[in-house]
């Protein structure tokens, strides 16, 4: 199978600043891929450089096997064939929503173009507001025709910069949940990039995590927080604590957490740290070990203590909600982990 | 970068703020006791040279505003009693006449004036005087015209000129003040059966002042131009050599010669209604009617004087005689709107 | 600071400060709006025979020529103004840099002086065509050269000096565009050209119109040009008929109708203006250039050159030539005198519109009620009117005010007033507020309606009252916006004749006025070293303008 998209090796520089230095991804047809991270890792500059408008420095992207930008080469962004939906839409004010959708479609006769309009404006949901001009409609509904256009002319590969981070965030997990449904249900080639972890899994099929520049992981969501390659990856993806531990000849851990159960292989008196997911330590009312409640989180259905172990760390336990206690008493805690992530402690 | 803006605007605010002092300041003095103030239509360069002569003289402060007739008529009307001016100047009759029907001049007495100024160039209720006089005659190219095929304004609506006249647009008064004397003698029917074949005869259609009109007579866009005279002498002794070249080329008809004469009208001057200073004002208008401001004119703005026992400048003489229509300068003032309207209705432009 | 002097702090809306806002607005703008309404008054005095005349002969005539003249000059500012704009904010190409402010050169040069010089120059007798015969032989009637004093003639020089206008409009226009939209059409496959034709283009339209509207209105103005190239349009029309026949109050009533058209315009432009709030996108960074190399570099070179030759250097070229020859008669203390006047008067009337401006402006931000949006909108009526009109509008109440006033104390108090206000320096910076105040007020409007409201909120609710707001947060942040105002004005003004002409006090000359009597005089070269002046002083606006153009433009 061909890869849809192709980068290898891609840097983006800026000046002196190399704000993506080493990216290698593929994406087969009708994936649906990720570029995931904090602000300022080079995610969007990536997205960027792939539709044309940032040319690379060293490497090269390819869609569809033609090669589009090497540091010899930038082929201009209208003959990418590259859809793209932006953070704030980028619909055009001064025209209305059918002529948005239809902008893309300049080569397809009139009446094609009506009933490519017409197919995409009801696969968005948006028939009834064809004639409706952008600052008409809601931040959701801009967002869908963003969507319907950039699809419009049926692009090797669609880009979605940010999409949803300009919608309400009830609003942000449904439509990130339907669009790729729509793309799925056409077999669209896509790549998102967000900072947001919700969206990626809402979305993705495959989620590469961005840090400076470079691609930390890529993976499926649910490897990605299970198994986290790398501490970065572990602290980004959902909500964690790395704990500084040691492990005795018995292959204990130290502070008592109990026998630890990982692949990789480690030596009596390593210094490790292990990832501790909130659901990790649960509330056990006859349990021996107890560690003092520094913070408590009211969440509805459950309370997020923070506790502080016998050796000072701090580390989160989400209990029942019925579990109240104050601040400075003391949470019994027993530890439910099948599987220890641990990671060399690197900072010793 | 912040800092740099802050100061380019500081400086400017400051720069601004005093400027405004400085004018305020400035705008506030107040003139000398003995003084006389002119609205002018004449320009300044034209009239400052004698008015500064006249201070020399008398120490009498000359104070002075130019501007178009009509629209210093129209300050003078508005500003009512109160108005500062003494004196208005104006370049030709029609504006005078005007302010005299308006209210806002007042007559005056003086035996001098009367003695120096020939009847037909002054009113005749003594509102105002001329004080000089122009000829509006005919240029014509050497080359391609003899004298004799010349008669009068008249005869080039005759089908031989077609195509063969340049003369500036009707807006112009020399033009306004020609039609109105012909209205004045010919009478308005005939001005009317006239103007359109005159009109038809242009070489192209009217534009610029009277200087491109001989120039184009002289670079052979047509053979005749009708131009007031100074304009004419001041070619002829203009700093710039294409336009002495130009004056070279041609020379000058004197119109009417055997009829009514050549058109001519007057700048003059009359004193105001709201005049505070009419003794001073009348000194001033004497002095500019006496021989010497008239030869000044001569000498300096090639116009002729008024008096006729003042010489006109050598060059002038060099033109000839000629015969002025007698027509009472008022008439052409009272006619105007009507050679206006007339021109309108040939499609003069 | 002043928040902790500030004791109460004032909950945003109340009603306690805004009716003085609302007051001095509604105030200030009515008394702005007299001499345009004194205008307007004259069509309900009595009709004379005069109309019956006019639409007999001339009316159509000078309707059609200011019809052709503004489209002409419509179309002539858009292309100019618009190619120079998308070129020097858009693309790259050699020279890209100088361009950013050559383009402004222009503005300094008055229409009627660069009527003046081209006529030197394109006439039969100048120097191009007498060399032409030379060369060629041929005589007058033989060939074919375009006439320089016709209708054409005066569109080509007004929109010379008149595109700056719509470039500077349309400069902000494309450089505050979306980014993301522009590269949302790349993305759909359009190339940079489609792109500026469907989506940049019609976004700055708005901008382009008020641009275009603004020049369009400094033609229907304009007198000088057209009075010289025999072009008889309404603005001649209405002297003709002041001057020629005497009727000042027919030409009022033809005034009247002039503003006709011009409300025309000043409709358009506020609906383009309305449009603009939803077109305005957030700007993210600048984007990319487009590079033109080789022969495109080289055509928009010249194309932008030729701009800058034909719109300044040429005809000041001219200027330099012709006064030069006669420097030693004019550089006296005589004109000095006037080049501090003229900048003076520039100065002080620029500063007063400004202030102006920023209370009309402001105080319709804050109150945007029907009575005060309309007030506003009357007070900025007075740019198209042509200045001598304008000045007779200030003569006319002016004097009647100090004769009243007069009369009154003279009656009961034995004293005389004389003329206050008639006359003075007071009066035609006040003729000048009321001719150019459009001008700053829509540099100031425009920058207001950049700055988010909920900016004014969260300042109001900080305990700053309207007037510090204003002082505080919109003023610096508008600076650039106040500084474009200033020396719009300023140019303007100094370049300004008819209504200098009327309303200055004695022994009160500037230079557009000498350049005038000189040029009325047909001492076209005498005039040279005036006029000169008066290009060079408008330069010096132009280059401060340069430098914060230059300051945002890095690259």
């Amino acid at each position: 199978m061909t890869n849809q998209l192709e980068l290898k090796n891609v840097r983006v520089s800026y000046g002196d600043f190399d704000a993506v230095k080493d990216v290698s991804l593929n994406l087969e047809k009708g994936q649906i891929g990720c570029l995931l991270g904090p602000s300022g890792c080079g995610k969007t500059t990536l997205l960027r450089a792939i539709a044309g408008f940032e040319a690379v420095a060293a490497g090269e992207v390819a869609i569809s096997g033609r090669i589009v930008s090497s540091n010899k080469n930038q082929i201009p962004p209208e003959q990418r064939k590259v859809g793209m939906v932006f953070q704030d839409f980028a619909l055009f004010p001064h025209l209305n929503i059918e002529r948005n959708v239809g902008f893309g479609l300049a080569q397809l006769g009139r009446s094609a173009r009506q009933s490519r309009i017409a197919e995409l404006l009801s696969l968005v949901g948006l028939e009834s507001s064809a004639k409706a001009f952008p600052h008409e409609l809601s931040g959701g509904q801009q967002q869908r025709v963003a969507l319907a256009r950039a699809m419009a002319p049926e692009p090797d590969i669609l880009l979605l910069d940010e999409p949803f981070s300009n919608l309400d965030s009830e609003l942000r997990e449904q439509l990130a949940g339907e669009v790729g449904q729509i793309l799925r249900q056409k077999h669209i080639t896509a790549l998102l990039v967000t900072h947001d972890q919700q969206e990626a899994f809402a979305m993705a099929d495959h989620i590469s995590v961005l840090n400076a520049g470079l691609v930390a992981q890529t993976d499926t969501p649910y490897n990605l927080y299970h198994n986290p390659g790398n501490e970065f990856v572990a602290g980004f993806i959902g909500q964690g604590t790395l704990l500084n531990i040691s492990v005795n000849a018995l292959g204990e851990m130290q502070p008592a957490l109990g026998q630890l159960n990982t692949e990789i292989p480690t030596a009596p008196g390593d210094m490790l740290r292990l990832l501790i997911r909130p659901d990790d330590i649960v509330y056990d009312a006859g349990s021996e070990t107890s560690f003092e409640i520094i913070q408590k989180a009211f969440r509805g259905a459950h309370y997020l203590y923070q506790l502080k172990a016998t050796d000072g760390q701090i580390m989160p336990c989400l209990t029942p909600s019925h579990v109240d206690l104050p601040v400075g008493a003391a949470l019994p805690i027993s530890f439910n982990m099948q599987h220890h992530v641990v990671f060399k402690n690197t900072r010793l | 970068m912040v800092g740099s803006r802050n100061t380019t605007w500081n400086t400017l605010t400051g720069a601004l703020t005093g400027a405004l002092l400085v004018v305020g300041l400035g705008a506030t003095y107040t003139v000398a006791a003995a003084e006389v103030n002119i609205y002018s239509a004449r320009q300044e360069a034209l009239i400052k040279p004698l008015l500064d002569k006249f201070s020399a003289e008398t120490g009498i402060d000359v104070n002075l505003v130019t501007g178009k007739g009509d629209a210093l008529l129209t300050r003078l009307q508005s500003e009512g009693r109160n108005s500062p001016a003494d004196l208005l100047l104006t370049t030709d009759a029609g504006r005078l006449y005007r302010a005299q029907e308006a209210g806002v001049l007042q007559p005056f007495k003086s035996e001098l004036l009367k003695a120096e100024i020939p009847a037909n160039l002054r009113s005749s209720e003594d509102y105002w005087v001329g004080l000089s006089v122009r000829a509006r005659f005919f240029v014509y190219a050497k080359d391609r015209v003899r004298p004799e095929e010349l008669n009068s304004y008249e005869d080039l609506a005759g089908k031989q000129w077609s195509h063969k006249i340049c003369i500036r647009s009707s807006s112009n008064i020399y033009n306004q003040s020609l039609v109105a004397g012909m209205i004045a003698t010919a009478g308005e029917k005939r001005t009317d059966a006239w103007l359109p074949a005159f009109v038809a005869n242009f070489a192209r259609p009217p534009q610029g002042g009277d200087r491109d009109q001989i120039k184009a007579v002289a670079a052979g866009q047509c053979d005749i131009a009708v131009v007031n005279s100074y304009y004419l002498g001041a070619m002829v002794n203009s700093s710039d050599s294409a336009e002495r070249e130009a004056a070279a080329k041609v020379a000058v008809f004197w119109p009417n010669q055997n009829d009514r004469g050549t058109h001519i009208n007057v700048s003059g001057a009359g004193i105001t209604a709201a005049a505070k200073n009419t003794v001073e004002a009348q000194k001033l208008l004497e002095f500019l009617a006496r021989d010497q401001s008239q030869q000044w004119y001569a000498q300096t703005n090639m116009e002729y004087p008024v008096s006729p026992d003042v010489a006109p400048s050598e060059l002038l003489q060099s033109w000839g005689e000629f015969k002025a229509d007698s027509v009472d300068v008022s008439e052409l003032g009272k006619l105007n709107a009507r050679a206006v309207m007339a021109m309108d209705r040939a499609r003069w432009k | 600071m002043e928040i902790a002097t500030t004791s109460t702090i004032e909950i945003p809306g109340s009603q306690a400060r805004p009716s003085g806002w609302r007051i001095s607005l509604v105030f200030v703008a009515s008394v702005i709006s007299i001499p345009v309404l004194v205008v307007v008054a004259s069509l309900a005095l009595p009709y004379s025979d005069i109309w019956q005349h006019l639409r007999d002969t001339v009316l159509a005539d000078y309707i059609a020529n200011s019809a052709a003249l503004m489209i002409g000059v419509g179309i002539g500012t858009f292309l100019l103004g618009v190619s120079g704009a998308w070129l020097t904010a858009m693309c790259n190409f050699p020279g890209r840099r100088f361009f950013n402010w050559a383009l402004l050169l222009p503005m300094a040069m008055p229409a009627y002086i660069i009527a003046y010089t081209y006529t030197g120059l394109l006439d039969f007798t100048g120097p191009v065509q007498t060399a032409l015969r030379d060369y060629s032989g041929l005589g007058y009637g033989e060939y074919w050269f375009p006439e320089i004093r016709s209708v054409g003639g005066a569109i080509c020089m007004l929109s010379l000096v008149l595109y700056p206008y719509v470039y500077l409009l349309a400069r902000v226009a494309f450089t505050e565009q979306s980014t993301a939209v522009l590269e949302a059409s790349r993305s759909l496959g359009k190339n940079p050209w489609q792109t500026f034709a469907q989506v940049a283009l019609p976004l700055a339209r708005p901008a382009i119109v008020a641009g275009v509207s603004l020049a369009l209105m400094e033609t229907l103005a304009d007198y000088g040009t057209v009075d010289y190239f025999g072009v008889s349009t309404f603005t001649t029309g209405i002297f003709r008929t002041w001057y020629g026949l005497g009727e000042l109050r027919s030409a009022a009533q033809l005034s009247a109708l002039l503003l006709l058209f011009v409300f025309a315009l000043v409709v358009l432009e506020r609906w383009s203006r309305n449009k603009m709030r939803f077109h305005h996108g957030s700007a993210q960074g600048t984007p990319a250039r487009i590079n033109l190399p080789g022969w495109r570099g080289i055509l928009s070179f010249c194309l932008l050159f030729s701009t800058v030759f034909f719109g300044f250097l040429l005809p000041a070229g001219q200027l330099f030539l012709w006064a030069a020859a006669h420097w030693q008669d004019t550089l006296n203390q005589a004109f000095w005198d006037l080049v501090l006047n003229s900048f003076m008067l520039a100065a002080i009337a620029a500063l007063c519109c400004l202030a102006l401006a920023l209370l009309l402006g402001y105080g319709k931000r804050l109150h945007p009620g029907p009575v005060e949006v309309s007030a506003v909108r009357m007070s900025g009526m007075g740019y198209a009117v042509p200045g001598t009109v304008i000045a007779v509008g200030v003569l006319i109440p002016f004097a009647w005010f100090d004769n009243t006033l007069d009369s009154f104390l003279r009656e009961y108090f034995d004293l005389s007033s004389g003329l206050l206000l008639s006359g003075t320096l007071g009066a035609l910076v006040f003729a000048y507020v009321v001719r150019f105040l459009s001008v700053s007020l829509q540099s100031v409007e425009s920058g207001l309606l950049k700055i988010k409201p909920s900016i004014d909120e969260s300042a109001r609710s900080l305990g700053y009252r309207p007037l510090q707001v204003l002082k505080r947060i919109h003023v610096p942040m508008l600076r650039p916006s106040l500084l474009t105002a200033l020396l719009l004005v300023f140019v303007d003004v100094l370049k300004e004749l008819p209504t200098t002409l009327i309303l200055r006090p004695f022994n009160f000359n500037t230079l557009a006025v000498r350049t005038y009597e000189l040029a009325s005089d047909e001492r076209l070269v005498d005039a040279a070293a005036p006029a000169l002046a008066i290009v060079l002083i408008g330069l010096l606006p132009v280059i401060l303008m340069t430098r914060a153009m230059i300051k945002e433009d890095p690259q």
